[in-house]
């Protein structure tokens, strides 16, 4: 299982390399979205329209964080569980999105659009929020302030760590890992 | 009959929930530091290790914990020579979990069922608090205090067996639930079980088994075994930190009893994710 340092806007050429099980550093510019905010998203892109950011290579982070202290960019963000945006993921890999964080298993129509569309589902410690929301150097709510910790953020990451979970080989860790550690009576 | 100040229960219930949202409990932290040293894949043993990372910086700098800082959920034992002076319990309850969970910088995560509107301006701060009131002997309160993420809830159930399905029913139905959970409610976690009584009051019962320190041991040695027997059985499945594989999925086992029909042999199932945030108070 390799290490990799990746800086976001991801191309096909980084995602392809990953396997399932390599532990990758990210950084750069990242967005935060869960169930309210995908679903405007995905109804603007079947609309045709411009979404509040650049798609192209983007990674979304399945988040929503506690409020900042004074002071902080952001409050803890850890990953929030990412079954719910399974109905949302595939669209947004077909035009042009390139990661998913989240924790949690996928279903098949987003890892076979992994493998369609060169998309990376990157797993991140659930609970974790204090450490991961320390890797936040910036952030700000870019579309539907009104959804409170739902709105979408634009931040920046710096050395954010995370797994692969599903790769563009429609391999799938969770499957892998509990396969070697199952003892069957 | 004791009269107990109404700002001393808002005040203590704040407290409890300042204290939760950034310290793990020690008896979690223990648990998974044994869990890491025990757990047989790399993966999952760097996992536990970021896990037991961030509550050190979550202590370090009164950061949360998680963002997922819960729905405040609260058994209370009140005695019946205890009168509240200046105000309702229930409301002083309340009340102190608006201010913890402003003071600490929480996350205020109720909503409208079906709009999903969050509701923290209109009826309060991640209000109401989830509070199962029970009436005890005595002039004091005793309130235990758990904050329960929205993860490890979804994966819960609960179902009514006919009375054949015995122990063996019982121990098959919670490895099930937890084997279809998967990663998804935050492993390594703890389960509780509610075995008896009505449907609401297996459940109930399976939520307040995860108030119970993690190491503790049932005084009921029947059970105490089932627990270990089915801890056993949870670690076979292989699922380990965050779904990653590994051997560690669950820390502990809890189980509560109660007397049922005798034509009904009720079961719930409630899990509580790696950050399990208890504690309790005597006033």
């Amino acid at each position: 299982m390799a290490q990799y340092t990746l800086t976001t806007p991801l191309t096909s050429e980084d995602t392809k390399k990953l396997k399932a099980g390599d532990t990758v550093l990210l950084n750069g510019t990242i967005y935060t979205a869960r169930d309210a905010a995908h679903k405007r998203l995905v109804e603007l892109l079947e609309k045709g329209e411009e979404l509040p950011f650049d798609i192209e290579g983007s990674v979304i982070y399945f988040v929503g964080p506690t409020p900042p202290k004074p002071g902080d960019p952001i409050g803890s963000a850890g990953p929030t569980t990412s079954y719910r945006m399974d109905s949302y993921s595939p669209t947004m890999l077909k035009y042009g999105s390139k990661g998913m964080i989240g924790k949690g298993k996928r279903n098949q129509a987003v890892k076979d659009a992994c493998v369609e569309y060169d998309g990376i589902y990157f797993g991140a410690t659930g609970g974790a929020g204090a450490l991961l929301g320390k890797k936040i150097t910036s952030a700000e709510v870019i579309a539907y302030p009104e959804l409170g910790p739902e709105a979408v953020r634009k931040i920046t990451v710096k050395d954010f760590p995370v797994t692969v979970i599903n790769d563009t080989h429609g391999n799938d860790l969770y499957q892998m890992g509990r396969e070697q550690y199952e003892v069957k009576d | 009959m004791r009269e107990i100040a109404y700002e001393d229960v808002v005040k203590a219930v704040r407290d409890m929930i300042v204290y939760c949202g950034t310290d793990l409990p020690q008896d979690t932290y223990d648990a998974l530091k044994k869990a890491m040293e025990e757990e047989k894949s790399p993966v999952s043993k760097e996992v536990i290790r970021q896990i037991l990372e961030n509550a050190d910086i979550a202590k370090d700098e009164k950061r949360p914990l998680c963002q997922d800082t819960g729905l405040a959920v609260f058994f209370v034992k009140v005695g019946e020579d205890v009168k509240i002076k200046g105000g309702l319990l229930k409301d002083a309850i309340n009340e102190g979990t608006e201010q913890g969970y402003k003071d600490a910088y929480l996350r205020a995560s109720t909503c409208e069922p079906f709009s999903r509107a969050n509701l923290k301006d209109k009826i309060g701060y991640n209000l109401p608090a989830i509070i199962h009131f029970d009436l005890v002997e005595g002039d004091k309160i005793d309130i235990e205090y758990a904050a329960k993420g929205g993860g490890s809830e979804n994966v819960s159930r609960a179902r009514v067996f006919a009375p054949a399905a015995g122990k063996e029913g019982i121990i098959n139905y919670v490895k099930e639930v937890i084997s279809e959970a998967g990663g998804n409610p935050c492993p390594p976690i703890t389960v509780g079980v509610g075995i008896g009584g009505t449907f609401e009051k297996a459940c109930i019962s399976s939520k307040h088994a995860l108030f119970r320190d993690i190491g503790s041991v049932n005084p009921d040695p029947e059970l105490a075994e089932m627990e270990a027997k089915i801890l056993e059985e949870i670690n076979k499945l292989g699922i380990g930190a965050m779904g990653m594989g590994g051997t560690k999925t669950a820390l502990a086992v809890h189980i509560e009893s109660n007397p049922c029909h005798i034509a009904s042999l009720p079961v719930s199932v409630n899990v509580q994710c790696h950050s399990s945030r208890h504690t309790h108070i005597t006033i």
